[in-house]
């Protein structure tokens, strides 16, 4: 019986790591179909950026009551996962409560305080899911989120209650038997929890059988959820909690009111300006279009940041277009970007070649209307917590509809018209340039 | 009035110390030129040595660059880059975020490296070194002031605290909005958006900012942008409050007060 436990036990792990790998590698593919963009200099800066905003969760505490909400849940879930080292060991080897041996005189502090931070753990989940569901928070509650967006939220804050309900049902029982003196469980006696002997009262009338059923089973359904969401994870929103790290580390540092520069566009005016640096230049191959329609001419940050995305919203909430009620929403240009990815992931796996369709980020997922809404004032990237920025596929593809479409409002051609011929946006010659100074003060 | 124009200087055998980079909007638009002016008139009274381009001037390509149109900002930078490297231009000021953003951060990686300040940390310095002095009793004594981030100057450049000093030094109250320094609202003009019709939509950036300003209790709102100065000063005056409310740049608040 005991065998037959560690062996369903290893095949569980086994499969739930190979299905997450194999989930992992599909995903990294569909990044680097982004283009080459070299953001490895300042590693001390990264680092620090990583420390700061990924685990320091730095821009978080611009509000500082849902930080220390996010916080709980945060610090709970990687603590809590020190518990799992012990599930797995138990779990491979037969053992129970192995951690108990090693650290006797520690055991007893280290639950109880897993034991307080799962509690903690539900009482934030369900108040997220209260600002979501009934209070209606404007981010958490907008067309961005129509349909499955908003069902993965919720699945996964009660997912996350139902795994620390199951750990705290299993303490009660396993602590409940002890009393009892049923064999394995007294042979490793903890004494009571603080939290899970609340619980007691509830259980107080079953059998030793129903108990020791209930033990097994909450430590069966935990393991089981914790390998399937690590699985679910991956296909959710929820994978920010891998991503934000390497996010953090690859985010650019340069001021955000630069852009990105197109170097092939330099070398051409540069040849036009002076043709004798032409001949001199070699041969180099210039881009096959100019800026974005879809997502291999992004760059790969581009694409990490689109799968970093937990669609929180804190973008599209500061971000001014979106406040006076034009379509662009940069969260949706986040979430769009990943969708994208998603549906050309699939085409591979299913052996479809998604480049002969006529498919694309631009038009199919995000329209001219949404993009040309922006003011590129960066309030998106300066509120994103995990370093996101939205502004820079704006930016491609606009350019793309510019350089290659030559589609631009009537005003921008204009406007395009006055500074090419008169070297100022508005329609007034060189030589009026100076009229200011003809003027008194 | 008497502004000196950097080829000209150089013909008397000049080679001033500063190019002031007054931009499209601070040579062309009404409003904006007198705070070109204000400006100016500060540069003068202090006695600093700068000149001004003049009819040389172009355009930075901002605009063109964020609308998506890369090719004509490689145009104007190219050309400006030239310019200015002919005339061996080290340090350059100016009133418009748009083009010190362009100047400062986008030109270095096209050839164009140059000291380049905005003229909010010039006036703080000058007030800090004692080279403006301000009146006693100066027309803002006291007055409750706001002061609207520009995106390319705060998010952009993260200079939140020069315009607020100068400000300060002028005994003014300074009041903030709900949303201001790293969270402040854009005007509505950056990216482009100056040059073309709002996308549809239920109200206007302007009038969303104005709300903001309404709110703070301010009789002045103080900018450090030229378009932010144009889309604040319309926003005021769509709620008809140009009487009560005065939007002017930091530049304007200095010459007026010595």
């Amino acid at each position: 019986m005991e065998i037959f436990q560690q062996i369903l036990f290893g095949i569980a792990l086994v499969t739930a790591v190979y299905f997450f790998s194999k989930r992992m590698s599909l995903i990294r593919k569909l990044i680097l179909l982004g283009k080459e963009e070299d953001l490895h200099d300042q590693s001390f800066q990264r680092w620090k950026n990583v420390f700061l905003l990924a685990l320091g969760q730095k821009k978080m505490f611009k509000n500082p009551t849902v930080a220390f909400l996010h916080l709980l849940v945060y610090v709970g879930f990687i603590i809590i996962n020190i518990e799992m080292i012990e599930i797995m060991i138990d779990g491979l080897f037969g053992t129970h409560r192995f951690l108990l041996g090693l650290i006797p005189s520690l055991y007893s502090f280290l639950i109880n305080s897993f034991e307080l931070l799962a509690a903690l753990v539900i009482v934030a989940c369900v108040i997220f899911l209260v600002r979501r569901n009934l209070i209606h928070v404007k981010r958490l509650w907008s067309n961005d989120l129509r349909g499955w967006p908003s069902k993965d939220a919720n699945i996964i804050l009660v997912v996350e209650i139902v795994l620390m309900m199951l750990f705290l049902k299993m303490n009660a029982a396993d602590t409940l038997l002890q009393s009892r003196g049923v064999g394995d469980y007294s042979n490793h006696a903890t004494g009571n929890f603080y939290i899970s002997s609340l619980l007691h009262p509830l259980m107080n009338r079953f059998s030793i059988e129903t108990l020791v059923l209930t033990e097994r089973i909450c430590w069966w359904l935990h393991i089981f959820g914790v390998l399937g969401f690590l699985n679910y994870l991956s296909w959710s929103k929820h994978l920010h909690i891998i991503l934000a790290f390497p996010n953090a580390y690859f985010s650019r540092l340069e001021p955000q009111g630069k852009l990105k520069n197109m170097p092939a566009v330099q070398k051409e005016v540069l040849y036009a300006f002076q043709p004798e640096m032409a001949t001199a230049g070699t041969n180099d191959q210039n881009p096959s279009s100019f800026g974005a329609k879809d997502i291999q001419d992004l760059s790969w940050k581009n694409l990490l940041d689109a799968f970093s995305c937990t669609e929180c919203g804190r973008c599209t909430a500061a971000c001014p277009a979106n406040q006076t009620g034009k379509m662009l929403s940069p969260r949706k240009i986040m979430m769009d970007t990943r969708d994208r990815a998603e549906e050309i992931g699939s085409k591979i796996n299913q052996g479809i070649d998604w480049k002969a369709e006529n498919r694309t980020l631009l038009y199919d997922y995000i329209s001219e209307e949404e993009i040309r809404a922006c003011t590129t004032c960066n309030a998106c990237v300066e509120a994103c917590p995990v370093s996101i920025n939205p502004l820079d596929i704006i930016v491609e593809l606009r350019r793309y509809l510019i350089m290659e479409k030559s589609s631009s409002p009537q005003e921008w051609t204009s406007m395009f018209g006055n500074i090419e011929n008169n070297f100022a946006p508005w329609k007034f010659s060189p030589d009026q340039r100076i009229n200011w100074t003809k003027e008194s003060t | 009035m008497k502004v000196p124009i950097w080829s000209e200087e150089l013909n008397k055998g000049n080679q001033p110390d500063i190019l002031f980079w007054v931009g499209c909007a601070g040579s062309f638009d009404a409003r904006a030129q007198s705070i070109t002016k204000a400006f100016v008139a500060i540069l003068n009274k202090v006695g600093i040595s700068y000149a001004i381009l003049g009819a040389e001037e172009m355009c930075t390509g901002d605009p063109a660059r964020r609308a998506g149109n890369e090719f004509q900002f490689q145009m104007m930078a190219y050309q400006n880059i030239q310019l200015l490297n002919g005339y061996q231009i080290k340090k350059i000021v100016t009133a418009c975020p748009h083009c010190f953003n362009t100047l400062k951060n986008e030109y270095p990686e096209l050839g164009g490296h140059y000291e380049v300040i905005h003229h909010s940390t010039m006036l703080q310095q000058l007030i800090d070194e004692g080279k403006i002095v301000l009146n006693e009793n100066g027309a803002f004594k006291g007055k409750k002031i706001t002061f609207h981030d520009s995106c390319y100057l705060g998010r952009s450049n993260q200079i939140y605290d020069a315009p607020r000093s100068v400000i300060e030094a002028l005994d003014a109250s300074l009041v903030e909005m709900k949303r201001c320094k790293s969270n402040g609202l854009c005007c509505g003009a950056g990216g482009a958006q100056m040059f073309k019709e709002e996308e549809k939509g239920t109200s206007r950036i302007n009038i969303e900012r104005t709300s903001d300003v309404l709110a703070s209790g301010a009789s002045v709102v103080a900018s450090a942008c030229p378009f932010c100065n144009t889309m604040l000063t319309d926003g005021i005056k769509l709620n008809e409050k140009q009487e009560e409310i005065k939007v002017l740049d930091i530049a304007e608040l200095i010459a007026q007060s010595i």
